[in-house]
């Protein structure tokens, strides 16, 4: 059994525990095992990009460190996904910014970005592969069409997160025809849902996460998947579709009979 | 004792600005064996020369220092004037106290300084100096063209009509290349096939001309007026002498489901093609990797129908050697892949297209007869957007950094043509700039936009998305009314940047030519040698070189023909006196020599050696080819017992150079 | 213009603004184009120029959805997106100039919203 640090992010201990339970047991099931570290901090749900700040990277740092441990660094959530695959980055492409990171965290040695990141959708791709995860599929989702939604943060910028094509992503299109659901392909997959907009300004927030909904119904969704809280949260609420919203783990669960079928 | 005469030049102030040249002059005066040092204005000069060959005349010199600018610039013109006055030119040095000195340093007290010494290394090397004599090597009087495009056809055309064989060496199944797939020219609009095809057919009616089609270079080696090339002749599994062209195998090969290169993949062709009607030679050619009867022995269909029995299963590849005074470079250029640029959708969406698949697309002779149809539903467009500068003018990660020149034009031509026979059709085009420098094109590109109604847009296209609905969604921006659009257009064409064939890069490696970080080949002068390379008697004709549209390819390709008629004229060239030999009784026999020499110039031999002990021993020694060597000097630091030594530059010259500098 | 100001935009976006070629793409890809006064190739062009006070008073700095559609498609590699964030921030760590204050936080709730949410607003609009 392959061992992988855990960071599962303040929102699964609170809004999103969907999206963190069955991460968890599904990777019990596919013979992954993962370990959450102690005293875990928030990441902040944004990167800040100024070369000029460092106390915001500190925590990601932090929950780098940790993942030195194990096989690699696991996250579910797309914003802390976003946050800690930029400040690995940035780190091992900056070493004026590694070494005041050390000052402030009085690290021994410089870390520069030696901990590989893994989305949870790259840990299906990449450790247990999408042809071992259809083997173990109890429940497929047969005649289901299921868009995925990438939004902004689980692909860009490119450079950094290096998961996938950033104009045309195969990953989760992939992991639904694994679960054997049909994927569809829809303009709206890879723009931003409004995001953290929201606490201030709902209507753009409705107008960008109604132009995703409305975009996957063109194409002949069933239903919708993501792998954050906050666009699960702009897709469901602000939307004005009444397409079903998951997450992706909740459709993986489910394929692996972890999972009361609650279809509807 | 030698007699060195040292002469120190001001170029105006382009020297004497920065180094105190009187002060050169003195101090070299006390050099050992300098018998005279003067300093003059222009050195180059008709009188600065002049004073040259009276001081070597008067002083007997044996030798001569010049301290002025780069031996690039006047070596030669003082070797010539040493020679004039009996001194082998090559006891002639140059100090290059201008681009190395006076140009690169602001204090004239260290300039001064600096300038003196190079100029006392110049006079320690030249103590060590011997006198050379340049030979001799014949030109062969045949030429080879790389490259069956518009290019090379003009090139092998322009020289056959000078009286001298040359052959064309072409990768596809026919000569034509880019230009037979284009529908009409700018900024004309006649037809491209109209100009191009006669021209084909003149090239292959030429006594002079030899096409091998259907072929490709596997080696080269030799020099300036005497190469010798093996061309790889690819197994087309018909023989070429009999086939008469009649496409019949043609029409009756069973596997029709080949994508057809020539329509860009729009449509499908047969595994026994013709590339196009009027191909040349109009031969058939096999495709190996669809045929049935080449993969699994099954079918022989084309075989039977064959009355003239062409088709051989059984073909192979063959190579043929041959020699040749001169070479030109005509591998033309490709539009990039578009895989890095999928917000324009072009890899899922059928009706995005690039700028070539649409010459096809509105090509008599391409898959829709002329009609302009959507691949997708072979409807009639009504809506279409032109995107320029797809991967064009990016930064290294994003795409090529160039400008692809030619896209501007074309646009504006295809747009015309479009507004021309489908008037109900709307055009936008999206542009960074309008680039139409050149005769008649701004004329051109303005009366795409005043007569024809197109609409060019400031602005670029940041996503394309198909709709359900079949229509595609351009959203783009408007710079000028500073507003974000959205188009709902039938079709979108990508103006995708140009780069130069693939088969350029290996191609130089076997030339020993120079590629800029575009692999697009370097001229020997961007401005004063456009079509000539760095390796003597290789020269560039066409895109092969940088971006170019069709009346500037074709200059090109003339301009080429001419510099490699000049060299085919002559009847032998002088060869460089600085070249490497070895000294047999020093050489270990090791091969380090011949493993870096990159002009193949170096083998071995076995010769008999008498032993100290006046007995007689084998040795297996270096040899080197002094036709061959370019006097490059690799060798000579690779050699572990320093048997190799370059004339002109010999390691001991190099030394005494040395030690004068640090002394 | 206030010359201090813009290199320290410069410094702290780390991006080239001359390396803009003006194609406008960053505009055309912006998901909050119509929230916008000042659009990307704005903020990149007038950074440029040193005319940064207005977008420092501009609601468009709070409009940007730091989504990176423009970072991903710019030819030229411009990142107008760390330039709109360089500028936030050189306007919000301005004492007093805060976006987002605590107090204002319990009315924009409602039972669904993840703290995601607050966070990133918070890490976006205040310092």
């Amino acid at each position: 059994m392959e061992t992988f640090t855990y960071y599962p992010g303040c929102t699964l201990r609170t809004k999103a525990k969907d999206l963190d339970t069955y991460a968890r047991a599904s990777a019990e099931t596919l013979g992954i095992s993962l370990v959450e570290p102690e005293n875990w901090q928030c990441c902040g749900g944004a990167y800040t990009t100024a070369t000029n700040e460092v106390a915001t990277k500190l925590s990601a740092v932090r929950t780098l460190i940790a993942g030195k441990e194990t096989e690699g660094l696991v996250t579910v959530c797309s914003a802390c996904h976003n946050v800690i695959k930029q400040t690995n980055y940035d780190i091992s492409h900056n070493e004026a910014m590694a070494v005041k990171v050390q000052r402030y965290l009085g690290l021994d040695k410089a870390y520069t970005g030696d901990t590989k990141v893994y989305h949870y959708l790259e840990l299906l791709r990449d450790v247990v592969g999408f042809d071992k995860l259809k083997e173990k599929v109890v429940n497929p989702f047969k005649d289901k069409k299921i868009a995925a939604y990438y939004g902004c943060l689980l692909l860009r910028p490119s450079k950094a997160l290096a998961m996938d094509n950033p104009e045309n992503p195969v990953i989760m299109e992939d992991f639904i025809r694994a679960i054997g659901g049909t994927p569809v392909i829809y303009a709206q997959r890879n723009e931003c849902c409004g995001g953290y907009i929201t606490m201030e300004d709902k209507a753009q927030a409705a107008k960008r996460s109604g132009a995703v909904m409305a975009s996957a119904e063109e194409m002949g969704a069933d239903m919708i998947i993501t792998a954050c809280p906050l666009c699960l949260y702009n897709l469901k609420k602000n939307s004005g579709s009444d397409m079903p919203v998951y997450y992706f783990t909740e459709l993986l669960a489910e394929a692996l009979g972890l999972k009361e079928a609650d279809n509807e | 004792m030698q007699r060195i005469g040292v002469f120190v030049c001001h170029c105006g102030t382009n020297i004497a600005a920065t180094v105190d040249v009187k002060a050169v002059a003195q101090a070299l005066a006390n050099e050992p064996g300098v018998v005279i040092s003067q300093d003059y204005q222009y050195m180059c000069s008709e009188s600065g020369q002049d004073l040259v060959k009276a001081a070597i005349k008067e002083h007997n010199l044996t030798g001569v220092v010049v301290c002025s600018c780069s031996p690039r610039m006047h070596e030669n013109t003082f070797r010539k004037a040493a020679s004039a006055a009996g001194l082998n030119p090559y006891l002639v040095e140059i100090a290059n106290i201008r681009e190395q000195c006076s140009w690169i340093h602001k204090e004239i007290a260290s300039a001064t300084d600096k300038a003196i010494v190079l100029g006392k290394a110049a006079v320690a090397k030249v103590h060590l100096n011997t006198p050379l004599t340049a030979g001799e090597s014949p030109v062969v009087k045949r030429a080879l063209v790389i490259g069956g495009g518009i290019a090379g056809i003009q090139t092998a055309l322009d020289i056959a009509e000078a009286g001298f064989e040359v052959d064309i060496v072409e990768k596809e199944a026919t000569i034509g290349g880019k230009m037979a797939q284009i529908d009409k020219t700018f900024p004309t609009l006649d037809c491209a096939a109209c100009i191009l095809t006669p021209k084909m057919v003149e090239a292959a009616q030429n006594e002079k001309i030899t096409i091998h089609s259907f072929s490709e270079i596997s080696d080269v080696k030799g020099f300036v007026g005497n190469f010798t090339v093996t061309i790889k002749k690819k197994a087309r599994f018909v023989d070429e002498t009999k086939c008469t062209g009649c496409g019949l195998c043609t029409e009756k090969c069973p596997m029709k489901k080949v994508p057809n290169e020539f329509n860009m993949g729009l449509d499908n062709r047969t595994a026994v093609y013709i590339p196009f009607a009027q191909a040349v030679p109009k031969v058939a050619t096999i495709d190996p990797n669809y045929c049935m009867m080449l993969k699994n022995g099954k079918c022989g269909v084309c075989s039977k129908v064959c009355s003239v029995g062409a088709i051989d299963y059984k073909q192979t590849d063959r190579f043929v050697e041959q020699k040749y005074g001169a070479i030109v470079v005509a591998t033309g250029f490709n539009p990039i892949k578009l895989d890095k640029y999928d917000e324009f959708a072009y890899s899922w969406c059928p009706d995005v297209v690039t700028s070539l698949e649409l010459e096809r697309l509105m090509n008599a002779a391409g898959p829709n007869g002329g009609t302009l149809l959507r691949p997708s539903d072979k409807k009639h467009p009504h809506t279409i957007v032109f995107v320029q500068c797809v991967g064009s003018r990016c930064d290294d990660e994003k795409g090529k950094p160039y400008c692809s020149k030619i896209c501007c034009m074309y646009t504006a031509k295809h747009a015309m043509l479009i507004r021309e026979k489908y008037p109900d059709t709307e055009v936008y085009v999206f542009y960074i700039d309008v680039r139409t420098p050149g005769k008649n094109f701004d004329e051109f590109y303005r009366r795409a936009v005043e007569q024809y109604g197109v609409h060019y847009i400031k602005g670029m296209v940041g996503k394309v998305t198909p709709k359900a609905d079949g229509t595609i969604d351009v959203q783009a921006s408007d710079l000028l009314s500073n507003e974000q659009l959205h188009i709902d257009a039938d079709m979108v064409v990508l103006a995708a940047a140009i780069e130069p064939d693939k088969t350029a890069r290996p191609l130089a490696t076997m030339l020993t030519t120079q590629m800029d970080t575009n692999d697009f080949f370097t001229e020997a002068h961007p401005k004063l040698r456009p079509v000539e390379s760095a390796t003597a008697g290789i020269f560039l004709s066409g895109a092969c070189q940088g971006p170019k549209d069709i009346p500037e390819t074709v200059a090109q390709a003339s301009a080429a023909a001419a510099k490699a008629i000049g060299l085919l004229c002559k009847n032998s060239i002088t060869c460089n006196p600085c070249v490497a030999h070895s000294d047999e009784l020093m050489c270990n026999g090791c091969s380090s020599c011949e493993k870096v020499c990159p002009y193949g110039a170096i083998t071995y031999q076995d010769k008999e050696f008498r032993m100290p002990d006046r007995s007689t021993a084998i040795r297996r020694v270096a040899s080197v080819n002094p036709a061959v060597c370019q006097g490059c000097g690799a060798c000579t630091v690779a050699c572990p017992s320093g048997a190799m030594d370059l004339n002109g530059f010999s390691n001991s010259q190099i030394m005494s150079e040395v030690d004068a500098i640090c002394k | 213009m206030n010359k201090y100001e813009k290199d320290w935009i410069d410094i702290t976006s780390g991006v080239n603004v001359r390396k803009c070629m003006r194609c406008g793409k960053c505009t055309a890809t912006c998901p909050s184009y119509a929230e916008m006064e000042y659009h990307p190739h704005q903020f990149v062009y007038m950074v440029e120029k040193g005319d940064i006070e207005p977008l420092l008073n501009s609601e468009s700095l709070y409009k940007c959805l730091t989504c990176f559609a423009c970072v991903e498609r710019c030819p030229r590699g411009v990142e107008p997106a760390k330039v709109v964030e360089a500028v936030r921030l050189t306007a919000v760590r301005k004492q007093g100039n805060n976006h987002l204050i605590p107090d204002q936080i319990p009315a924009m709730l409602d039972d669904d919203m993840p703290q995601q949410a607050i966070v990133t607003a918070f890490r976006k609009y205040t310092k």
